[in-house]
């Protein structure tokens, strides 16, 4: 079995976010990117579905500007066995990522796609569940746990209330959530390996997608700023301040 | 311009989650439907159409939509979208699983998390886990957006709309539905409640998170919620997550017990009327966006926070 997992290359979740002065976005020059956490799960999960026999072959896929190679060799450390960066300096929308993850998925013939269920910068929440539409496959998003056999993938799924079950064919659409396992830390003789894994570099040309964004962001500011208030002595004075404020 | 807004329901009640999308949805157009989905859903429907300025509600029905499963329920949507200019979905974790498939049928963008509407094509949402604030702009002729509901109004009661009803789509055939297990509490919803207590990984176990934090909750008559870190050590359901990728709530008190206040967490709940902050740690970045800090070991300062309460 064969998966492919979709990494993207996002600013470190460390990292303190500024807004350009310009309003025209989020500086990114000289900070620390790093793998959208919620592709390290991914990339994991493939990697455990190796290691248990149920998978023969991990494919990485970033798209992304040429440095988004680092977030490959991320991916190929933890398990991955190749990888393909689809290079491009355009901020593309989750619905061009879409559409370019499904021509991959056409050329590669993967029987399941893990991938994340949000990006830490964009926040989206949209590209997994945009691909399996696209592709028609079923989806199982969310997911704190996944069983793969006979051709299935039972999926628990982080839902408002608690958690959903599903049964799944393959090939299918699986998005991770924080619970699904807890991504190794890169050994030294991995990180080695990895860099001698294949790694193909293409173009958005050769898919023939159109990635033109379709959104025009027009602005990104500052949200409003919330200041310290005071400290309480003791839960009396909490109490007392908090019945003057008119919330208890 | 008509707008379809998608109702937000636990099966028998309507969540006000789906009042504050048609506020949303009212900055939009004057023409807003809602569409209730599910099974033995009437009750829910005869509850959105009281939603004040509603035009008209349309209730589907079958098992594959009472499980919510995504394929279904945007199929659905797709169906019914050629009569309509926008669609708005509550950004629950219902509606972000089903919402990016409505916009790849429709090949649209999605607008998700929207916090402002500024006019029919310009929308504003958070970005970055809240650390910045996105206007966006589009020119599709159809828009589908997920919408924070933290960030707008519940609209009253009041109107009188017809309910009619719409055929379900044919089931998916991909999936299949094994079962559920959702956390049944007495307590308010926690993207509902007036008051959320939360705990953190200060708390140390199940037990003691159930033992400090539950009873002050219930005395508040507040809703329970959690930083990651003690969801992932297992003190708490996941449920309970408050942040970037949890849950986001913005209630008139939060009080948060031995939370550092990582960016991650601040993002789900900073927008709350009144932080308290309660840690031993003077330096908790959670001190600096809270009105009241008290700085304490929750061993002490919860008994004696009980006891102040009367
Ligand atoms: C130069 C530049 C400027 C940008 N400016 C902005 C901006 O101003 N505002 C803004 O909102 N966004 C900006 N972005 C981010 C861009 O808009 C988002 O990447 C895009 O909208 C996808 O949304 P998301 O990552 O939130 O998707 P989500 O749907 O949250 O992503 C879910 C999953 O999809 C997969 N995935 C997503 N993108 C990729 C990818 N590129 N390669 C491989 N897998 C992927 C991953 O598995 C990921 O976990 C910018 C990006 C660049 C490169
Ligand atoms: C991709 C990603 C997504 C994430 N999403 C979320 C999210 O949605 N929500 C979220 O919450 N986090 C999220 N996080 C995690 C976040 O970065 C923090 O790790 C997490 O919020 C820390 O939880 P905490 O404050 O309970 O634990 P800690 O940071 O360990 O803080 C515990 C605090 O308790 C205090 N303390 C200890 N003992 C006592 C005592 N006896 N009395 C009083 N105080 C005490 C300490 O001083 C400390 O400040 C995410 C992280 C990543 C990478």
């Amino acid at each position: 079995m064969k998966i492919l997992v979709p990494v993207k290359r996002v600013l470190d979740y460390n990292v303190k976010v500024r807004v350009k002065a310009d309003q025209s976005g989020v500086d990114l020059s000289n900070v620390k990117m790093s793998m959208n956490p919620f592709d390290e799960i991914a990339v994991e999960e493939a990697t455990r579905l190796k290691e248990k026999g149920v998978a023969t072959e991990i494919v990485a896929v970033s798209i992304g500007p040429a440095q988004a190679k680092d977030t490959i060799i991320t991916a190929l450390t933890i398990g991955a066995d190749r990888g393909i960066l689809i290079q491009t300096d355009v901020d593309v929308e989750p619905l061009a990522v879409a559409k370019l993850l499904k021509a991959v998925v056409e050329q590669e013939n993967p029987d399941l796609v893990i991938m994340g269920k949000q990006a830490i910068d964009g926040d989206n929440n949209a590209t997994g569940q945009m691909l399996s539409t696209l592709l028609g496959w079923p989806q199982a998003t969310f997911a704190s746990k996944v069983v793969v056999e006979n051709g299935e993938a039972q999926v628990t799924r982080e839902v408002d209330g608690g958690l959903q079950t599903l049964v799944v064919k393959l090939p299918a659409v699986v998005t991770t959530d924080l619970r699904l396992n807890e991504p190794r830390y890169a050994s030294l003789p991995n990180i080695m390996k990895a860099k001698k894994k294949p790694l193909d570099m293409k173009t958005v040309a050769d898919y023939g997608v159109d990635v033109t964004p379709r959104l025009k962001v027009v602005r990104v500011t500052e949200p409003p700023k919330r200041g310290a208030g005071v400290k309480v002595k003791d839960a009396a004075e909490l109490v007392a301040s908090l019945k003057s404020a008119g919330v208890l | 311009m008509a707008v379809l807004v998608i109702a937000d329901h636990d099966g028998a009640h309507l969540r006000d989650t789906t009042h504050k999308t048609v506020t949303a949805a009212k900055a939009l157009s004057g023409e807003v439907d809602v569409l209730v989905y599910g099974d033995g859903a009437q009750g829910v429907a005869d509850a959105a159409a009281k939603i004040d300025g509603v035009r008209k509600v349309l209730l589907s029905q079958s098992a594959g939509l009472k499980a919510e499963i995504a394929e279904d329920v945007a199929a659905l949507i797709n169906g019914l979208a050629g009569g309509y200019d926008a669609v708005a979905i509550p950004a629950s974790a219902s509606g972000k699983n089903f919402a990016p498939r409505v916009a790849a049928l429709l090949d649209v963008s999605l607008l998700s998390d929207v916090i402002e509407v500024v006019d029919a094509n310009t929308f504003v949402r958070p970005i970055y886990a809240g650390n910045a604030l996105e206007t966006v702009q589009t020119s599709e002729a159809k828009k589908v957006l997920t919408v924070r509901t933290t960030a707008f109004r519940a609209a009253g009661e009041g109107g009188s709309a017809a309910v009619e009803t719409v055929a379900a789509p044919a089931a998916a055939d991909g999936t299949r539905f094994i079962g559920e297990e959702k956390v049944v509490s007495d307590r308010p919803e926690l993207g509902a409640a007036k008051i959320v207590v939360s705990g953190g990984r200060a708390l140390g176990s199940a037990e003691e998170f159930k033992a400090v934090i539950d009873p002050l909750a219930d005395k508040l008559g507040a809703a329970v919620g959690a930083s990651r870190a003690a969801v992932d050590a297992g003190y708490a359901p996941n449920d309970y997550q408050v942040g970037q990728t949890g849950k986001v709530v913005a209630p008139g008190l939060y009080i948060a017990v031995g939370i550092s206040g990582a960016i991650q967490h601040l993002a789900g709940m900073k927008d709350s009327k009144v932080i308290v902050a309660i840690n031993k740690d003077p330096e908790a970045p959670i001190f600096s966006i809270a009105d009241y800090g008290l700085v304490e070991d929750y061993k002490t300062a919860i008994p004696a926070l009980m006891g102040a309460l009367g």
